[in-house]
């Protein structure tokens, strides 16, 4: 069997070639991958939506967190192919413009990361977890959090950051 | 991951069709366990059937005889918040939000939740001999490295313990799984889906090949008085459980009228000892009473090199549980210890 070169964008190099149709970051977007292809690679390989992080790539870390259809998903343990037809927000599309999401400013105020690696992630995740509005205590935005891993030790912060977007949206 | 074909059945029968015209397809749903054991080739597939578009159970929907039926299909999240869930089996409740992370919950289903695989290393490490993974290259956990590894209805072939949380809930809630296939739809109590490794370690549950879970029968007794999950890890969250406990209780004139005790992370399936609940039947809900049922329920368990702790932790852990059970409000999210 021919491999699959370095260049998936590159549409004849596709094997078995699906054609799918995402909204990402409100953009309609046809994309043509393998059906073996996460949708993680599909967003940062096919669609150079590279804000989107590979920590792990097995479910562990949560740094792949995006979006879809309004749910926070670990864009590593599903299939683009599986997605086709979904809506999918990422760490791009958060921001109105020039102005950023209260998340960003948020983690900028508290220091809420040094290497900022996990950072997309975190944020898609709790912009996930607030729209659920399940997690109300620090406690429970902790662990509601914890699939979310910060190798620097942020955590304390992230959360710090995270409270106060989730207070002051109590008050609106 | 190796390359496979794809397909999406638009029904239950066009599922096991797929399935049946390729031994080596696989159904994939939630795909947080499935896609990750296709990236360590653990897994292969010469096709995945997406079972994701059947719009068939994809709903939890109270029946004519009171039970509440959870389709195959529902995302673990959903589960957990069903209002019908909350108020009715918040046991079922509790041990959903113990396991995974809140991604992982909104992309699992109910019935992916009952197929999950082993989180024994030696099974996620090709270099090894493991039984499960590999029939007949031997069993690297019972002399190696074994802290997480069962204590109770082990083999000479296999000590892994089932991960998950939900199934030792829907144990001690005696559900039914309703399965359909090539040679129809058939129906199997909890106790009886998953399996002792014996000589087949390899095989974790008892579906046949191409069968599909469609959806999980919750029978209307849901003990929503007095219960408690209790979750014992190495880290408050996101950790699979050394110890897991499931109490239903119930209670006239202070006194058990009934009661369900299910363990996790000491079996090869959800553990439970009928003889142990029998006992305290009719006797007073005190801390001796329930040392005694958890001194029946660890009887045999067998402890190796590095997991022997397990078998006091998990005798603690059902008295400590039980007790909690009485005052459910001590396990409320937030609360410890439940998290």
């Amino acid at each position: 069997m021919e491999t699959i070169t370095n260049h998936p964008k590159s549409a004849r190099n596709v094997l078995q070639p699906r054609v799918l149709s995402l909204r990402v970051n409100g953009a309609p977007k046809i994309l043509e991958v393998s059906p073996w292809v996460s949708l993680l690679d599909g967003l940062r390989e096919y669609l150079d939506l590279t804000g989107t992080k590979k920590g792990c790539d097995h479910g562990q870390c949560g740094a792949c967190t995006v979006i879809c259809d309004g749910k926070r998903i670990l864009s590593c343990l599903t299939l683009a192919v599986m997605k086709n037809g979904s809506e999918i927000t990422t760490i791009e599309g958060i921001s109105n413009g020039a102005e950023l999401h209260p998340l960003q400013k948020a983690f900028i105020e508290h220091d809420a990361f040094q290497c900022g690696y996990c950072t997309p992630g975190q944020i898609c995740s709790a912009i996930g977890m607030i729209e659920e509005n399940k997690a109300h205590t620090r406690t429970e935005v902790k662990d509601s959090m914890s699939g979310n891993l910060c190798r620097c030790g942020a955590n304390t912060n992230i959360i710090d950051a995270i409270m106060e977007v989730k207070e002051a949206k109590n008050h609106e | 991951m190796n390359n496979f074909a794809y397909e999406q059945a638009e029904n239950i029968g066009k599922a096991v069709e797929f399935s049946s015209n390729n031994s080596a397809s696989k159904y994939i749903a939630g795909g947080t366990n499935l896609i990750d054991l296709l990236k360590y080739n653990i897994a292969t597939a010469e096709m995945l059937v997406d079972i994701n578009h059947i719009p068939e159970h994809k709903a939890i929907e109270e029946k004519s005889d009171g039970s509440l039926r959870l389709g195959a299909f529902v995302t673990n999240a959903d589960t957990a918040y069903h209002p019908q869930i909350e108020a009715r089996y918040p046991l079922l409740s509790k041990a959903i939000l113990a396991g995974a992370s809140a991604q992982i919950r909104n992309m699992a289903t109910n019935g992916g939740n009952l197929l999950q695989r082993t989180r024994c290393y030696f099974f996620y490490d090709p270099a090894t001999p493991c039984n499960k993974r590999e029939p007949g290259t031997g069993c690297s956990a019972i002399g190696g490295y074994n802290r997480i590894m069962a204590i109770l209805g082990t083999s000479e072939n296999c000590i892994a313990v089932f991960p998950s949380d939900m199934c030792v809930a829907l144990a001690a809630l005696e559900a039914v799984v309703n399965i359909s296939g090539t040679e129809g739809d058939r129906s199997l109590e909890f106790a009886d889906f998953h399996r002792l490794p014996g000589d087949t370690p390899h095989l974790d549950n008892n579906l046949k090949e191409g069968e599909i879970i469609t959806s999980i029968d919750l029978p209307e007794k849901g003990f929503d008085k007095n219960y408690s999950y209790l979750k014992l890890r190495d880290r408050s969250s996101y950790a699979f459980a050394l110890v897991s406990v499931a109490t239903g209780l119930e209670l006239e004139n202070n006194l058990i009228k009934e009661v369900r005790i299910a363990l996790g992370g000491l079996a090869h399936k959800p553990w439970r000892v009928k003889e142990a609940e029998d006992f305290l039947k009719d006797k007073e809900p005190s801390m001796e009473n329930f040392a005694s049922a958890a001194e029946m329920i660890l009887r045999g368990a067998i402890g190796f090199e590095h997991n022997s702790f397990k078998i006091e932790l998990a005798k603690r852990a059902i008295v400590r549980n039980c007790m909690m059970a009485l005052n459910p409000e001590s396990q409320q999210p937030g609360a410890q210890p439940s998290l």
